[in-house]
């Protein structure tokens, strides 16, 4: 089972080493990991998601490296979660404006054009950017990127408009 | 104040502000900067003969003394050769600081001679690492370093600094400061849980205590003690726990586990309650996890919060320090017995006594020979009384110590529990006793231990650490022959050490020691008087002992403890 964790650490160097050592050392399984600055000074923030059935080990054992300060899981429904993604689609020039326009549903940006491909810009939840791909299979997709989940949690209860 | 030092000097000075007294150590090129000012620190300098020496003699400094055992290396294969006491430490949460020098910063990741990647190497392995880059940063990673290794879960912490850091100056402006704000340890355990413990045990009917290594860490034996008498619980103690309460206490069954007492192991087995202080349901304490304490609820207090559910569920967790949630466990128990006795919990303490009764430990010892460990160990254990520290390797000589040694106060039992150290023997024994120079130092050693490490002997006979060594002598790898005589047909494979070679009489004065030999039964205590006698140097007495004797009881590996082993007669 999926697991998302969001991890404020010290910005330390060795800091991401730190804990993808820990994860490597439990036998946990990151499905993906994000790391970048926070609004506080000295911190950021990891957004971990992690296959496991044991998430309270996972935040046991974060807790346990000395430059963890605050570990949270969110259930569903209790983060507001993104992904970013870039993905490269074959688009011929007669298909072009058939793929754009498949795309404009999905909040997607062209964003770079070539002979016989469109790569888009994606932002969302996770279950948009994989409808946005189910979207874009039939024409062909050859490269595609993803940022791994950012996630921070809710301030009121009421789930956000865009989903989990 | 604000004097200019080097970066070694700034080290140096907020070592001595730790207390530190002593460190042992190797030197080599990275750590040039640092030897020189050593010689006019206050800090004794130790010379191992390698770095593995060293670490667990700062291992077994901290063992003996509850204090923060140091140990220096120098980069790349210094740094390496730290890397198993390293692990050793960390299993068995023992305080221990490592510096070690790396290259300069500036070569970092070139490549450089000696140059390891000594804190990714050491990172899984301690508590927490540092690698300096600047000089100014010394006091204050030197104060977190002794703040982390001593407090909360006690463990090893590893400073690497680069040889140009070293050499670097810097303002001295004073001690350091501590700044970590995901480090948080807790004292006392939450109150609530604390009442709802006592509730669950004033409602049990076949309670164990089983106190674990935590609770000598936390210096809390006095209160373990207390405790168990309030409420009248039998105990058993874990590997690293034996000392921590008394073997005389009248309800205490011994050690649990693969080769523990039949009555320990037993009563966790049918026990209602397990009361958990500082253990961690160690595999080798809990046979197969399914099968282990059925009926079992459990109360757990441990520093550490990953403890607690990691093996086995706990019905009250308490994450606390030992000591002082004992306290409250104490007055809580006071407060809810309301004046009452506590419960006698009969018939379950008639039980588990008649079973401690009807099991005790047993050997065979022929007055003819050969000598059986036992009681070699028995003896010496008799001859001592509480007035020593023993130290062991790892095998079937450290489980007949654990066994056979009458532990009354705990720091007396000097060990490689968790990660099982081979060779821990000899130099945890040299730091012990740096640590407790007036009292005498055993170490019970096997052949095969005593021959990975033994070379720390000439540091004892050279810097005046007079242990006395008994290599129980085999001629085997013992414990791995046992389990192949048992469960591979009797088919031994690489276990062989027989044929006289090493001469270890003759080894021991080569070393600078008074070498012995015994090999008669009847000689023993002659032999034990005999190595007391010598106090200006160390002292390896070589037992020749029965290469075939096995360890029980024992619980076959992977197997439920129900399926205890007296003997070898009741292996199927």
């Amino acid at each position: 089972m999926n697991h998302l964790i969001s991890v404020l650490v010290e910005n330390k160097p060795g800091v991401l080493a730190r804990v993808a050592t820990m994860f490597a050392r439990r036998g946990f399984n990151i499905h993906s990991l994000t790391v970048g600055p926070t609004a506080e000074e000295g911190m950021s923030r990891m957004t971990v998601v992690a296959e496991t059935p044991e998430v309270e080990q996972i935040t046991k054992q974060l807790y346990k490296l000395v430059h963890t300060v605050k570990v949270t899981e969110f259930e569903p429904g209790q983060a507001v979660v993104r992904e970013l993604m870039l993905v490269k689609v074959n688009a011929d020039p007669k298909r072009r404006s058939e793929v754009l326009n498949a795309a404009s549903v999905f909040d997607a940006t062209a964003v770079d054009i070539g002979s016989s491909s469109l790569t888009f810009q994606v932002a969302g939840t996770p279950e948009s950017l994989a409808d946005f791909l189910e979207m874009m299979r039939p024409y062909g997709v050859s490269a595609l990127v993803k940022s791994g989940r950012i996630a921070l949690a809710k301030n009121s209860k009421t789930k956000a408009a865009a989903g989990t | 104040m604000s004097e200019q030092l080097t970066g070694a000097q700034a080290l140096l000075r907020a070592l001595e502000l730790e207390g530190v007294e002593i460190a042992f150590g190797v030197p080599g090129g990275a750590v040039l900067p640092l030897y020189d000012p050593l010689l006019d620190s206050s800090i004794r300098h130790v010379l191992a003969r390698h770095e593995q020496g060293a670490g667990h003699m700062a291992s077994g400094y901290a063992h003996a003394s509850g204090r923060v055992g140091v140990t220096i290396a120098t980069s790349g294969p210094g740094a390496t050769n730290l890397v198993t006491p390293l692990a050793d430490a960390y299993a068995d949460s023992i305080p221990v600081v490592a510096i070690t020098g790396q290259v300069a910063s500036t070569s970092i990741g070139y490549d450089a001679f000696q140059e390891a990647h000594t804190w990714g190497i050491t990172a899984p392995c301690t508590k927490h690492n540092y690698l300096v880059t600047d000089v100014n940063d010394i006091p204050n990673v030197v104060r977190e370093a002794f703040h982390l290794a001593a407090t909360g879960r006690p463990g090893p912490v590893l400073v690497d600094i680069p040889k140009n850091i070293l050499a670097a100056t810097m303002t001295w402006q004073g001690q350091g400061t501590i700044d970590l704000p995901g480090y948080k340890p807790r004292g006392e355990g939450h109150h609530k849980q604390i009442s709802a413990a006592i509730k669950l045990l004033l409602a049990s009917e076949r309670p164990v205590f089983y106190a674990g290594g935590g609770l000598v860490r936390a210096e809390a034996a006095e209160e373990a003690l207390t405790f168990a008498r309030a409420a009248n619980l039998p105990v058993v103690t874990t590997l690293m726990a034996r000392g921590v309460i008394p073997d005389s206490y009248e309800k205490h069954l011994g050690m649990p586990g693969m080769h523990g007492t039949y009555a320990a192991t037993m009563s966790m087995q049918r026990s209602d309650l397990l009361v958990t202080i500082g253990a961690r349901f160690d595999d080798r304490v809990t046979g197969k996890v399914a099968a282990f304490a059925p009926d079992a609820k459990v109360i757990h207090v441990d520093i550490d919060p990953a403890e607690i559910g990691k093996v086995r569920n706990a019905e009250v967790p308490i994450v606390g320090h030992a000591k002082a949630v004992l306290k409250q466990l104490i007055a809580e128990l006071e407060k809810q017995l309301d004046g009452d006795p506590a419960p006698d919990y009969q018939p379950w303490i008639d039980t588990v006594l008649g079973w401690r009764d009807d099991n005790p430990l047993t050997y065979d010892q022929r007055p003819e020979g050969p000598i059986l460990q036992q009681y070699f160990i028995d003896e010496l254990s008799r001859y001592m009384g509480d007035n020593a520290i023993v130290v062991a390797g790892v095998g079937q000589h450290q489980m007949w110590t654990s066994q056979f040694w009458k532990f009354e106060r705990p720091n007396t039992w000097v060990n490689s529990g968790g990660l099982g150290t081979m060779g821990y023997a000899v130099p945890a024994a040299v730091g012990a006793q740096a640590a407790m120079p007036e009292t005498t130092v055993w170490a019970i050693d096997g052949d095969g231990c005593f021959q990975m490490t033994s070379q720390e002997l000439i540091t004892a006979a050279i810097e005046g650490f007079p242990v006395k060594i008994a290599i129980m002598n085999n001629g085997a790898l013992g414990m791995v022959k046992q389990w192949q005589s048992l469960f591979y047909n009797g088919r031994l494979s690489g276990v062989d050490l027989s044929g006289g070679i090493p001469d270890f009489v003759m080894l021991a004065e080569a070393m600078g020691c008074v070498g012995m030999r015994v090999d008669n039964p009847a000689d023993v205590p002659a032999i034990i008087e005999k190595a007391m006698s010598v106090t200006d140097r160390p002292v390896v007495i070589e037992v020749v002992c029965d290469p075939d004797e096995m360890v029980f009881p024992m619980v076959p590996a992977g197997g439920s403890n129900d399926d205890v082993v007296l003997n070898k007669q009741g292996l199927k």
